[in-house]
């Protein structure tokens, strides 16, 4: 029944990538300013090398197109990203609803399975939607978001949360059985589930056989976007069998870092912590006071 | 419990099965849709059931209430389908195309006593709401200019095929993106009672507007200006903003944060200062049981089903307020008509857009499909 390998040993800390793609829950203005800081490729280059230089391996980041140009500048460097790693989070839902806006459901869906010569592919992305093959056009968009992470290594792939929280709100648990076993069995990666609903989600992947589940979702002291609220959150973590990454740990800014920081290492079963920070000295700061509160036992 | 239909299984249908589906009270005892790839995709992956005629949903007994989420032109005929069934009825934004048709379903609706909603969901916003308790406390002072703004990226290019689109289906910037920069005015200051400088602008469709602008004049004096266009990439999203100013201070609201400047603290509200007061979305931001894509979704959906259960008709975002709105865009439409008549000579731009054929790899995969 359950095929998924659990092996990969997740890192401590992640540095996500809300900050250069104009993502910020508590200010609009502050988004756009930061979109504009990051419109060049070289300074989010410039922020992941600081933040590899304080120790972070991983970049928890979207399929967002500029992404690519990241994964070829590390590519191009092996000797320099020693060890790092992608924890590639799929798909950027926003070129989607914007195309479904633009196109309908299904003349979205024909956009984005690939085109470029691969006739093969596109049979099958023709004879998948023809058959509503939902196992074949979820592969063929997988692998269309995989392509800029090729000869990279991305031991986690994880399902961005408005698709997770929509099949999870639809009924369609098999979706999450189809994802998993792909990322596994094409990439050698572990699934990883983002969503805003981890106690419902939790029930879900075990009936779907996924056990000891990777889920990142929002763990604050704030409760903010934790469906379920605080306690729930906290008893799951507490009692349950998965593996959980906490993200939102500062409420977009609302909580001081300390008490943010000491809140989610206070739970010992939250193995990583993934966070955005556009500075040297933030970084630096956040990735010291995880590391304290981490170790203080 | 409540039982309730969906119809119209698009980007916002899709969006309220999930919530609907997921709601502790609610049983969803229909779906329906005409696109049957789509229906029985759905089908095939949750076991739902989705039919094609709504009228046969509707006609089963044992509805309370349903969902409509069908393009705008036909939510009139469905609203009052479902009015002349006794059901309770939460419809998707724009409300109707004809103003004159609303005005008599919300009149139906009330007359029935029965609970009535609008897709609206800034009103559902933590930072809107906040800016509405500010407002109708009498912060600002009196307010005598109010500025509304919607921009985003929906069409960027000159194809798409979908009804957004297209006029005769109530696409077009004004009824689905001016809309809302619309209803919120009309939540937070009220309604202007007639337009000026109405400008409905193509910039890549072949059939619709993709930006509007207007100047709006309110019964009082207050002034207002209307700004939206959903060919702006720079956006990530639809980000709509309101500012508002009175002889007391400024406030500016979109739904990450509310800023408030005041002059005098007038009434001595305590946690207010003189000066500026910020407030953040993480502040003001409600729980909710299931989360998809942002609170408000579900939070106008519970606020629906808890008006049914607690037999309060009177809603957050009711239909007489969604006319409100709908009669803003069709005085704005009457007004650009008349503008454009005196200014033709002076709008080539308008005959630019030349319709591309589609390519030989897309031909080849509608053969495919």
């Amino acid at each position: 029944m359950d095929s998924i390998q659990t092996t990969v040993a997740l890192e401590r800390v992640l540095l996500g990538d809300n900050q250069f793609f104009g993502v910020n829950h508590m200010s609009e203005d502050k988004a756009r300013a930061q979109f504009i800081r990051f419109r060049d490729d070289s300074s989010i280059i410039e922020v992941l090398d600081s933040a590899y230089e304080a120790g972070v391996r991983v970049f928890m980041c979207t399929t967002h197109e500029r992404v690519a140009a990241i994964c070829n500048h590390v590519r191009s460097n092996p000797d320099r990203y020693k060890g790092f790693q992608f924890y590639p989070c799929m798909p950027y839902a926003h070129k989607y609803a914007d195309a479904v806006t633009e196109h309908g459901m299904i003349g979205a869906l024909k956009r984005f399975l690939p085109e470029q010569g691969a006739l093969s592919a596109l049979f099958k992305g023709g004879m998948s939607i023809a058959t509503k093959d939902m196992e074949g056009i979820a592969q063929l968009l997988i692998d269309a978001e995989m392509k800029m992470f090729a000869g990279l290594s991305t031991p986690v792939i994880f399902l961005q949360n408005v698709v997770t929280d929509l099949l999870l709100g639809l009924g369609f648990g098999k979706a999450f059985r189809m994802f998993a076993d792909h990322v596994t069995r094409s990439y050698g990666a572990e699934p990883g589930f983002i969503t805003m609903n981890m106690p419902r989600l939790l029930d879900v992947l075990e009936k779907e056989g996924i056990s000891n589940p990777i889920i990142c979702a929002s763990i604050n002291k704030k409760g903010f976007r934790m469906c379920g609220g605080v306690k729930v959150y906290e008893d799951t973590i507490a009692t349950r069998k998965f593996r959980p990454v906490a993200m939102s740990v500062l409420a977009s800014g609302a909580i001081p870092p300390r008490e943010a920081i000491e809140y989610v290492c206070g739970q010992k079963e939250i193995l990583s912590i993934v966070f955005g920070a556009s500075s040297r000295a933030n970084i630096v700061e956040t990735k010291r006071l995880i590391d304290e509160m981490t170790y203080q036992g | 419990m409540v039982r309730l239909a969906l119809i119209g299984l698009g980007k916002m249908g899709i969006s309220h099965l999930a919530i609907l589906n997921s709601h502790p009270d609610v049983k969803l005892v229909a779906v329906c849709d005409t696109n049957a790839y789509v229906s029985s995709t759905l089908n095939k992956y949750t076991g739902i059931t989705v039919s094609s005629d709504y009228r046969q949903v509707l006609a089963q007994g044992d509805l309370d209430a349903v969902v409509i989420a069908t393009p705008p032109r036909f939510h009139g005929e469905m609203v009052r389908a479902a009015l002349d069934r006794n059901l309770h009825v939460f419809c998707e934004k724009p409300f109707c195309l004809d103003p004159n048709e609303g005005a008599e379903l919300a009149a139906l609706a009330q007359a029935r006593g029965l609970v009535n909603q609008v897709g609206y969901h800034y009103r559902f916003v933590g930072a809107f709401k906040e800016a509405k308790r500010l407002v109708t406390a009498g912060v600002l002072g009196r307010i005598h200019h109010v500025r509304t703004e919607a921009y985003g990226p929906v069409i960027l290019r000159p194809k798409g095929a979908s009804w957004r689109g297209q006029k005769s289906e109530g696409g077009g910037c004004l009824h689905d993106y001016a809309s809302h920069a619309l209803d919120l005015l009309t939540y937070l200051v009220g309604t202007p009672d007639h337009v000026g400088g109405s400008v409905l602008n193509r910039i890549f469709s072949q059939d619709v507007e993709d930006e509007t602008y207007a100047t709006l004049y309110f019964p009082d004096g207050m002034t207002g200006q209307l700004s939206a266009n959903w060919s702006d990439e720079s956006y990530r999203k639809l980000s709509t903003k309101v500012s508002i100013w009175g002889t007391n201070g400024v406030l500016s609201v979109d739904r990450q944060e509310v800023r408030l400047f005041l002059r005098d603290n007038l009434n001595g509200d305590r946690t207010l200062n003189d000066g500026w007061n910020i407030v953040y979305t993480t502040e003001l931001t409600d729980p909710v049981w299931y989360y998809l894509r942002g609170e408000e979704y579900s939070a106008q959906i519970d606020h629906f089903v808890g008006c049914i259960e607690t037999k309060q008709p009177e809603t957050i975002s009711p239909f007489v307020s969604a006319v409100a709105t709908d009669r803003i865009m069709a005085m704005m439409l009457e007004d650009a008509d008349a503008g454009m008549k005196l200014t033709t000579r002076r709008r080539p731009q308008q005959d630019r857009t030349i319709a591309r054929r589609p390519g030989i790899l897309r031909r080849m995969k509608a053969l495919l499909v």
